[in-house]
Formats: structure tokens, sequence, C-alpha cells
């Protein structure tokens, strides 16, 4: 228990493996959050859904706290339904049994921006006369300007920045800059104050229903903002996180332990076993790694599982086998291993139970240096676009922003959030297989 | 990368009264074993890589489905077939198929095709490629792959040589001033190299191209090409300023700190404080007691980098648009053009097995310990 505490207090001597050990920590917490609260499945289908899952964010805007270092600040995204708060119904049937309702969605305008689009959901069920709807807006300096008047057929959208005769009526700015401003102001200086959006809806008929939803597109969304499609690219951050743990581990875990494994086979048995382990490494340094798996990716299968297999089986044969080919050959001529002989130990016996258990402390600073590089191995295969069609990950992001040139467009956001996750995973993980480097290789002691 | 290369562990062995001639035996004996295991390595190595990139047969359903597909459409959207009657437009057509089948090589067994490719590639001779054509439209591998190979050399020549000496150098003096302020930082800063080159170029990118907008994003040479050749020159050397740089940055903590680390090691052994209480200056200290027992370390590794540089960098080429070999091998992929896969990887195995059966030479030059073939080795 003592020396438990004195390498605690020895591993307390490097800041960069505490801090390090408190980042990894922290991410498998959160990981383990994420893919509780948002199930694998949901997390799939709210990243490959559809114009219905992602349809009313905003395109291509930056998070909603990038407002907190600006000075004019960027219009936020707002959706309202006829149950929210400051959404005034007001209904008014006639003698006729035709029903008139007038919905008020207002709208705090405070900012020099304008929205990317304005846009209202429709949704009615009726027999044989669609309702009809007619919306205004009433800006702060009460002028009142028409958008629009239609009937509603079952579901209907109508974003106010496709109406070509709106934005006619507005001098020929598109609407969602035209309704905010004077008519004719050549500077597009925003009018600031409260609007009004007033939907008035006549229903013919005594049963039929119509909902309304305003969607106001800002130039923020979210925590994370939004990608060319509309997404929320703060899914894929969060599930990024189990994804790259997962993937990182794994390799790393499994790559080192096999790699383990294989070197005291060879080295125990000696003779073929040991040259044929040999051979298999020398095979594989002629195989080009990262085109063997961009190819298993392209012809055969990008599913994460996949790709982690071919990884780990070619990662066996590398370098390390050697290094631990070289500790074993030591170990081989201890005199503990040559009593574990002498009493009748089998060969798996004596390679499980006295050969690897000696090896296993300096199996962890390498096991976990190696793991930043799966975790960006993951993220360069996304890059190059045979990353795993289905889970979203930083890779994907950071993929889906480099094609759609984000940095050429100045959308900095979408490809640093991803990269600045990714790197604070690999270098904690980097960090603390440093730390123990040096901590277990008593060579490198205070080095 | 270094396991193909031994240890530079010197092997001592007892002084034995060796006459020439059973050196020259020894020497000769163990070239050759050497030379046929690494030639299986090579031949090995290389079919494992024909057959991973024709995915055991499943490139070949796919070519022979593709040109089925463009020839029947080619057929069909020729006016001057328009009148033809369909049976014998069929006919026409299966006959170009299998012509263009056969042209391909698909009619024959795919065991039989992949040996013909293996003899094809030990002897170099690369074939055609499928798809991809050089710049001046020629098919032939070897063409497409001399095209690229000065771009690669250009960009990983230069950051991986300014990468060795630099790091090398810096290291020396880092390891004469152990604990000084540097030396902490390059300690702390060493965990930076577990990120990969592409991941600083997108940083240098944002940095350099899309604020302060004095360095290309990417590309190799500015469009219109400059008319005069000095132009030419500073017109690439400024887009290979990025890429470079980024690959540079990538590996210069860890590989500071590998040999400062490295130099530390040999400069806390016995003879170098003998040296130091004989009162030798620092500096012949430096050559004779540390350079001279890592001098084959210090080789490998620049030969494994000589190596490298012929392979490209496929990510980093291939962000940076830069047509070298590793972006040229990504495009390949993506066309599933076997034959400029399998060009690109025969050159590196090629390079690697000489370098490989070069350095077991070398250390017997430069180490006086360690005897070709010598008994006893890690073998």
């Amino acid at each position: 228990m003592s020396k438990l505490k004195e390498n605690l207090k020895e591993f307390a001597k490097y800041p960069s493996a505490v801090a390090g050990t408190i980042i990894i920590v922290l991410l498998i917490i959160a990981a383990i959050i994420v893919v509780i609260k948002i199930p694998y499945d949901t997390a799939v289908s709210k990243w490959r859904g559809g114009e219905e899952v992602w349809g009313r964010n905003p395109r291509n805007v930056p998070p909603t706290w990038f407002n907190w270092f600006r000075t004019d600040k960027l219009i936020e995204s707002i959706e309202l339904g006829l149950e929210d708060e400051g959404v005034e119904v007001t209904e008014v049937v006639t003698e006729g049994g035709t029903r008139i309702s007038t919905i008020i969605f207002p709208l705090n305008y405070y900012y020099a921006t304008f929205p990317q689009d304005i846009v209202f959901y429709f949704n009615s069920k009726y027999e044989s006369r669609p309702p009809h709807v007619s919306i205004r807006v009433v800006t702060p300096d009460d002028r009142e300007i028409r958008v629009g008047s239609f009937g509603v057929r079952n579901s209907y959208t109508y974003p106010i920045s496709q109406d070509s005769k709106l934005k006619k009526n507005l001098g020929n700015i598109s609407p969602q800059i035209g309704l905010f401003i004077q008519k004719g102001d050549e500077s597009r200086t925003a009018v600031q104050g409260d609007y009004q959006f007033v939907v008035e809806a006549i229903n013919f008929e005594e049963n039929s229903t119509l909902d309304v939803d305003f969607v106001l597109q800002g130039q923020v969304f979210g925590w994370a903002g939004t990608d060319h499609m509309r997404r929320d690219i703060g899914l894929p951050l969060l599930w990024g996180i189990p994804v790259a743990l997962v993937f990182g581990l794994l390799a790393a875990v499994g790559t080192s332990v096999l790699t383990m494994i294989f070197a005291a086979i060879g080295t125990w048995y000696g003779g073929w076993v040991d040259g044929l382990i040999q051979r298999l490494t020398e095979i594989n340094m002629v195989l080009p790694f990262l085109p063997i798996l961009i190819m298993v990716g392209t012809f055969y299968s990008r599913n994460l599982m996949t790709i982690l297999g071919v990884t780990i089986a070619l990662s066996i044969f590398t370098g390390g086998i050697k290094s631990y080919r070289a500790m074993f050959m030591q170990i081989k001529e201890s005199t503990y291993i040559e009593a574990a002989r002498a009493y009748g130990a089998s060969d798996g016996r004596i390679i499980s139970k006295y050969l690897i258990p000696r090896i296993i402390p300096l199996l962890l600073p390498t096991l976990i240096s190696s793991v930043p590089a799966y975790v960006f191995l993951e993220a360069s295969l996304a890059l190059l676009g045979v990353g795993d069609p289905v889970v979203p990950t930083w890779g994907k992001v950071i993929n889906d922003a480099y094609e759609n040139a984000a940095l050429y467009r100045g959308q900095y956001y979408w490809i640093l959030e991803p990269a600045v996750l990714l790197m604070i995973t690999g270098l904690a993980f980097a960090m603390l297989g440093f730390a123990l480097d040096r901590l277990f290789n008593p060579r490198l002691r205070g080095m | 990368m270094g396991t193909m290369v031994e240890s530079a562990k010197p092997v001592v062995q007892e002084k034995k009264k060796n006459s020439s001639t059973s050196t020259f035996i020894r020497v000769i004996r163990y070239s050759g074993v050497r030379i046929v295991s690494l030639f299986v390595t090579v031949v090995v190595g290389i079919y494992l890589t024909i057959m991973i990139a024709n995915m055991g047969g499943y490139v070949d359903q796919m070519m022979k489905a593709s040109i089925q597909e463009n020839v029947t459409m080619s057929i069909a959207m020729d006016p001057a077939y328009r009148n033809m009657e369909p049976a014998t437009k069929a006919k026409l057509a299966e006959e170009r198929i299998a012509s263009e089948i056969e042209r391909l090589g698909l009619d024959q067994p795919l065991a039989v095709r992949t040996v013909r490719y293996l003899r094809n590639a030990l002897t170099l001779n690369l074939g055609r490629a499928q798809h991809l054509t050089s710049d001046s439209g020629s098919r032939n591998v070897r063409q497409i792959i001399i095209e690229r190979l000065p771009y690669t050399l250009l960009l990983m020549g230069s950051s991986e040589l300014v990468l060795f000496f630099s790091t090398l150098f810096l290291a020396l003096s880092l390891s004469r001033h152990y604990g000084s302020f540097w030396d902490k930082v390059t300690v702390t800063l060493s965990p930076l190299s577990s990120i990969p080159p592409w991941f600083f170029g997108i940083f240098l990118v944002l940095i350099f191209a899309a604020e302060l907008k004095i360095l290309p994003f990417s590309g190799v040479i500015d469009a219109p090409i400059p008319p005069t050749w000095i132009g030419r020159t500073l017109s690439i050397l400024k887009h290979l300023i990025l890429p470079a740089g980024s690959l540079f940055i990538s590996s210069f903590f860890i590989s500071l700190y590998n040999w400062r680390t490295f130099f530390l090691i040999y400069s806390s052994e016995d003879y170098v404080e003998t040296a130091k209480a004989k009162g030798l200056t620092s500096r012949e200290i430096e050559r004779r007691y540390i350079l001279r027992p890592t001098l084959p370390t210090i080789i490998t590794s620049f030969a494994l980098l000589l190596i490298g540089v012929w392979t490209g960098a496929m990510i980093t080429e291939t962000i940076f648009k830069w047509p070298g070999l590793g972006s040229i091998t990504y495009r390949a992929i993506g066309l599933y053009d076997t034959p400029v896969i399998v060009g690109t990887t025969i050159i590196y195995a090629y390079l690697l097995a000489l370098t490989v059966f070069l350095l077991d030479f070398i250390y017997a030059l430069v180490d006086p310990r360690v005897k070709v073939g010598g008994g006893g080795s890690a073998q």
C-alpha cells in the first residue's frame, strides 16, 4: 500500500500526467453521459435523418456563443409554435360558421444583422375547403407590410425568402432583409424594435384545423453551429467523444496486447515460430499501411469496427514486437523461469503467468502513448472520405468542412470545434503516456 | 518504421584469428541469405498488396460491370448505330465488351492474373493505368510516377532533411544543457507530436492563407504560371511553405525529444565521465564519445528518412492538392486503379529492402565491433 502511495506521489510530480489524467477522466464521463442521453439509433437518425430533422435550422451558421465576443450581435434562431409563450391567438366566429383566428408571433429585433430566412410551417386538416391564411408584418415604426396570402392544403412550408412577389414589393431586396429596413434605404440599416408577424387564418369548415410554426433562421445556432446541410454540429461533436475513445483505446489495447502475446510466444518457443514472426514483421513493413486501410474502406467496408480490426491486424507485427522480444529474451533467462520449468509448468502457463505479467507495467506507457495516433487515424480516414458513413464523428465534421471549403469561406468554427476536441483528446493521452514512460523507464527517470 | 533494421546494438565477439578468406566466405554467404530472405519478403508483401488492391476479385466484378455499362451506353448514344437492328446492336456490344475485357486481361482467372501482375511488378514492368493519366496524357504507370516524383521529392526532401539536421544539432546542444529552460520546453511540448501533419496544416492554412492571406491555400504553382524561370521557382517555393511546414512541425518536437534523450543516455556513460575527468573539451567529447557510438542509429534513421522521402505523405499531399506520389496513390485507390497502387508500393518495397541490406554493411564500416554476418545476431 505504501508503495502505491509512493508511486502516486511520484506521479503527482508530473503536472502533465495529472492534467492528462483529469482530461481523460472527464472525457470518459462525458462519453458515458452522451451514450446514455443520445442512444446510438437516435444519434444516427438525427445525423442521417433528412430534411424533416434539420430543415428548420439555418445553414452554415456559427454557434450562439459567438455573440459573447461580438459587439454587433448576430441574430439568434427562433422557433415558435401556437402554444409557446408570447404567441397571441384570438379567434372570432362569424355568422356563417367561419372561424377567423389571428396569430401574432412577436419578434424582439435588436440586431444589426438579418436572418437567413423566416419560414412558416403550416399543417391543416379539412374536408373539402382548405383554410386560407394571410400574413402581414407590423414593424416597430408602425408600418404594415403584406407578406402573402394563400390557401393551405395539408402541409405547406412558406419561406419568405422565396417569395418573388414580396421581393418585388420591397424594392427588389430579399424579403428576409427588406422587411427589416426602411424601403429604399441604400445603406440597409436595420430598423430595431418589436416586430409582429401576424397570421390571419380563416377556417371555412367547422372541423378544419390549422397549425402554424414560425421559424426564424438566424445567423447563429445552438452551442456548436450548423453545417452545410443545416445539421446541428453539436451532435457529432458529442458523439465524437465515445467514438474517438472507443476507437483509440480498443486499437491501442488490441495492438499492444496482441503484439506482446506474439512476442512472448515467439521468444519462448524460439526456432521456426520466432522466425515466422520475424518474417511477418518484415513483410508487414513492405505493406503500405494507410493505402491498405483506404483500400479496405473504399472496396470493402467503411464500418468503424472493420477498419478497427484491419488497423489492429496491420499494427501487430511492427517495431513494437522487436522491443518486446528483447525484453522477453532477458526475462526468459531469469532464475524464476528456470524454477517454473523445474516444477514442470507448461509452456502456456509460463507464458501467461510468468512472462507476460512482468512486461505489463512497461506496456502501459506504450499503450497510452499510442492512443492519440489511433484517435487521429480515425479522423484522418474520415478526412480522406473513408470514415464510417453512419456514425457522426469529429473526422466527419472536418471532412464535410474541408470539402465545402470552410476555411476559404471563413467558417472557422466548423473546422476548429472538432479540431480542438481532437487535439485535447490526443494531447491528454500523449501527456499521460510521456509522463508514464519517464516514470516507468528507469533510464529515462528524471530526464 | 525501423523494425526491419536490426537494432544498433553491436554484437561483441571474441577476437578470433580469422583468415581473410573465411571472412570473405562469411560475408558472401551472409549476403546471399540476406538477399534471398529480403527478396522473399518483398515478393510476399507485394503479392498481398496486389490481392488487397484487387480485393480478392471484387474489383474485377466492378470493372466488368462498368465496361458493360460504358460500351452499351456508347453504342446507344452513337448516332452511327441509330438505324441498326437491336439484335446486331446487342451482338456488337457483346463483341466490344469481350474485347475490352480481354484487353484488360479480365478473362483470365484471378490467380493467373495476380501472378502475372506480381511478375510484372517485380520486374518493374509497371504496365498501364486503368483510369489515371499523366499530365502529358500517358496511361503509362511509370510515366505517371515519374511525373509525380519530383514534387514528392521536393516536399518530403525539404521538410525531412531540414527536420533531421535541425533536430539533430539542436538535440546535441540541448543534451549539453540538460535541465535548461529550452530543454524543459522541449520535454513539455513533445506530446504535440501526437498530432498528425494535416492537422497542423489546417491551422497553418487558417492563419497564413485564410486570415493573413500571404500564402496560398493549396496547389503547387500560381495560375497563370509565371513566365520567367525565377518567377516559377519562387511561386513553387511559396506553395511549398505550408505543406512542408506542417510536415516539419508535426515531427519536430518528438524528433528533438528523442534525439536529446538518446544523447543524454549516451552522455551519462562512464567513459564520457572519464573523458570529462581527463579534461577534454566538450566538443571533443561530443565527437569522440557521443557521436561515434551513436553513429549507427543516426545512419539508420537517416536511411529510413531517405526511403520515406520517396513515398510521399498521402494525407498532407491530398489536402494541399500537392501533385505528388501520395496524392496520386489516393486518387488511384478511389478509381480502383490497381496498377498505380502496386507501382508505388513496389518502388517503396525495393528501396526499403535495398536500404536494409546496405545498412548491415554500413554498420560494419562505422562500428568496428560489428561484423557482417557475425554469429549471434538478433536474427
